[in-house]
């Protein structure tokens, strides 16, 4: 199917996304503010939807998509519910 | 699919998959929260663009249909990115402002700046008089 330029670009992203998310994670576990902490959590929720879009062009499929899509929105909502909590103390007044 | 088509779908993939790396990297190696928003919301941003107009490249030339989703996705991204990172700045200088966080980092010690007239950034009051968080009134 793919021909071998592509194959090796996307094992070669695939292997740049990985080392990406471990290097979010690092910083997720390391923090030291919580503003840190978010902007980990934020950046691996985005590293994940490049992961899934990679692999659907992998796998020539458009299954995946829609996780993707779901995915990006989620990940927004999850992040200004975590600043809107450390900025209030609470999230729905 | 044709060479050229294959070419450029492989040099979309290899230079998002670089502004990744590059974002996150930045991410765990600069030194305070304000310096390290710059790598995921600038360059994490533009590699999840570059995959996904690789993608949307990739389905059209391989003979499949023609799928509006990567250019959803895209905008949305581009979209959300200043937003949170807006939220996480303005979070962040109100809790090194007030010394919420344990570690104090880029020197800040006045909190948020002055809103313009009128107005009033949308905070607690934390700090010596106040909680550092503000409980929910309790229901008997």
């Amino acid at each position: 199917m793919t021909g071998t330029i592509l194959s090796w670009a996307l094992g070669f992203a695939l292997a740049c996304i990985s080392v990406a998310m471990l290097l979010s994670l690092f910083r997720l576990v390391r923090g030291p503010t919580s503003g840190d902490r978010i902007l980990a959590v934020d950046t691996m929720t985005i590293n994940a939807i490049a992961l899934i879009v990679v692999f659907g062009v992998a796998y020539a499929t458009q299954t995946y998509f829609e996780a993707a899509l779901l995915l990006a929105m989620v990940a927004f909502v999850a992040t200004v519910a975590y600043c809107k909590f450390l900025l209030r103390g609470d999230i729905v007044e | 699919m044709s060479l050229a088509a294959e070419i450029l779908i492989a040099a979309l993939l290899v230079l998002g998959g670089v502004f990744i790396l590059v974002g996150s990297w930045g991410l765990a190696r600069l030194p305070s929260l304000m310096t390290r928003l710059h790598g995921p919301t600038k360059a994490t941003t533009l590699g999840v663009g570059g995959c996904l107009i690789a993608s949307m490249i990739f389905f059209p030339a391989s003979g499949q249909a023609f799928s509006a989703h990567e250019l959803l996705i895209t905008i949305f991204l581009l979209l959300t990115a200043p937003i949170s990172a807006n939220m996480i700045a303005k979070a962040h200088l109100h809790r090194q402002g007030h010394r919420i966080d344990p570690n104090p980092s880029d020197d800040i010690v006045e909190g948020l700046p002055a809103p313009p007239a009128g107005g009033d950034w949308a905070t607690f009051q934390g700090g010596e008089d106040e909680p550092a968080v503000r409980r929910p009134p309790q229901t008997e």
